[in-house]
């Protein structure tokens, strides 16, 4: 496959996606345009139910968009994306496997075999801090344990893009600042292109190299795009600490608050 | 409240019982106690009658038929269930189409199937695995289906986004999935299994623990009834203690049950 080296990672053009029929159905984003550069860390935040997953979901190949290209490294996106690997918000590790056959059979795919995906399986549940649980079953973990092993799971495979939907919304406030050194750290040793869907504005600013902000939905749409010019490498406890990351924050906050607050009214009237 | 009471308790129950039937067959309380002995035995009548039955080692023959219908109607059964379990939730156009059929055989009280398959396959053993057949398989087709179509669609699209083909789904998300309702229904499938067995005996065998309770019955020998009841019983616990061994070895990955205490 041809890479020219200006090819975006992804890039979404004039995306919209809708669900039922294209009449009556419910269009949940429209006219997106994004652009992901190869080792870019982008983070996408926006209010409850704006799509953001959709867009995620548009860029994995679960989702067929129903108007518009996604293009992968400059190659239309047909079925799934190959080339991404994806950090989803619910547990999603086999309950029957144990955390190192979880991470292993992630290398079956590539014609692997067992023996050699379990020696790589066993350094990367080591690298994620797990090298002491893996033989343990996915519900004798914690939430946070849970999440390194399905982040072993997704490097394992050495992934060009990485897609990640709320990965740490179910986690606790400390556990969430680990886990997001934890992926900084590995994102660092070997950058790769990143699609980070949160609704945490701060956590956004904390890891990502711009900030992309949505309206609320239906029809949401992309309202800004922030740079986020703060120093690497950062930790995600100190970062937020420093003047700039106020100042960024409130430059973001101020077009997001509205969008928050609209996609509120509407739940306040659908609720009744 | 601790275990020991707790056992005390089971057993004094159990024991009450058993002087409660003791007094009333014993003693003419409620009839001439030629009556009631006729109708209800005594419970120290029974006791010797099992320990005869093992004593002579003649009990030791019809268990192991009981046994051997139970192990092949559960084997039988679990895996037709598990093959059409499988097929039909992963082809819907299968499913729509058999949908009323399954239901109607579902239905039907399996007890009037045995004369038949005694026409069909004799009065050996193969009738009644034949019985046990067709309560095991619905039970674990009617799991394996349910559990089949009920993956969670998270663990399918992570599984997918690991780049896995219809072949290793099937083998490292389908499969298990499948084995985990087809083991949460062993209890039952197993019981099922053995009902199957000991009715199909009943109904016309000449061997098995089913045959010995119809044989006592014929002659009016309560005591022989009872004895086989109570043979059967222990059986039963027995079997399910070994069925809660092997599930607690196949199902360790999965969380232990709440209690509430």
């Amino acid at each position: 496959m041809p890479i020219s080296p200006s090819a975006s990672a992804v890039s979404l053009h004039r995306v919209a996606i809708t669900f039922g029929s294209k009449v009556g159905g419910y269009t949940a984003v429209q006219n997106i345009h994004l652009e992901v550069l190869p080792g870019e860390f982008i983070a996408i935040v926006g209010p409850t139910g704006c799509g953001k997953s959709t867009l995620l979901n548009a860029s994995a190949g679960l989702l067929k968009p129903s108007d518009g290209k996604v293009e992968i490294f400059g190659v239309p996106l047909h079925g799934l994306n190959g080339r991404a690997g994806y950090l989803f918000q619910q547990d999603a590790l086999m309950p029957w496997k144990t955390a190192l056959q979880n991470v292993a059979v992630a290398l079956e795919p590539k014609g692997i075999s067992r023996k050699e995906a379990e020696v790589k399986a066993r350094d990367w549940l080591r690298r994620v801090g797990l090298g002491a649980f893996v033989d343990r079953y996915p519900h004798m973990l914690s939430g946070g344990q849970r999440k390194r092993v399905a982040l072993a799971q997704m490097l394992i495979r050495d992934p060009e893009i990485l897609l990640m939907d709320e990965p740490f919304g179910p986690l606790d406030a400390q556990t969430r600042q680990i886990m997001g050194n934890l992926l900084l750290d590995l994102w660092a040793a070997n950058r790769k292109a990143v699609l980070f869907v949160t609704h945490d504005l701060e956590e956004a600013i904390a890891l990502a190299d711009r900030v992309v902000v949505m309206s609320a939905g239906p029809a949401a749409g992309i309202i800004g795009e922030f740079p986020v010019p703060l120093p690497r490498p950062r930790d995600i406890a100190e970062v937020r600490l420093e003047p700039a990351f106020h100042y960024i924050h409130k430059e973001i906050w101020a077009s997001l608050r509205t969008e928050v607050q609209k996609a509120y009214a509407q739940g306040e009237e659908a609720s009744p | 409240m601790s275990r020991l009471k707790l056992i005390l308790l089971q057993v004094a129950v159990g024991l009450g019982f058993l002087l409660l039937w003791h007094v009333l067959t014993t003693y003419p309380i409620l009839a001439p106690t030629r009556q009631t002995q006729f109708f209800f035995s005594t419970p120290l009548d029974v006791l010797a009658r099992i320990w005869k039955e093992f004593a002579s080692g003649e009990i030791w023959r019809h268990l192991w038929i009981t046994l051997l219908e139970t192990i092949l109607a559960f084997a039988f059964g679990a895996g037709g269930g598990i093959l059409f379990g499988f097929l039909f939730a992963r082809r819907e156009f299968l499913a729509a189409v058999f949908d009323p059929y399954i239901k109607a055989a579902n239905a039907l009280p399996r007890v009037v199937l045995a004369p038949i398959f005694a026409l069909w396959f004799g009065l050996g053993i193969w009738s009644k695995v034949a019985l046990g057949f067709t309560l095991v398989f619905f039970i674990v087709f009617f799991n394996v289906y349910q559990g089949v179509r009920e993956v969670s669609p998270v663990v399918l699209a992570n599984a997918r986004m690991l780049g896995m083909n219809e072949r290793h789904l099937l083998r490292h998300v389908y499969w298990p999935a499948a084995l985990t309702w087809m083991f949460s229904s062993l209890h039952t499938s197993v019981g099922f299994a053995l009902v199957g067995a000991v009715v199909g005996e009943y109904l016309g065998s000449s061997a098995g623990l089913g045959y010995k309770i119809h044989e006592a019955e014929s002659v009016f020998d309560v005591t022989g009834v009872f004895a086989g009841m109570a043979i059967l019983s222990i059986f039963v616990i027995l079997l399910d203690f070994l069925v809660t061994l092997i599930e607690r070895r196949l199902l360790v990955w999965r969380p232990a049950p709440s209690t509430n205490d």
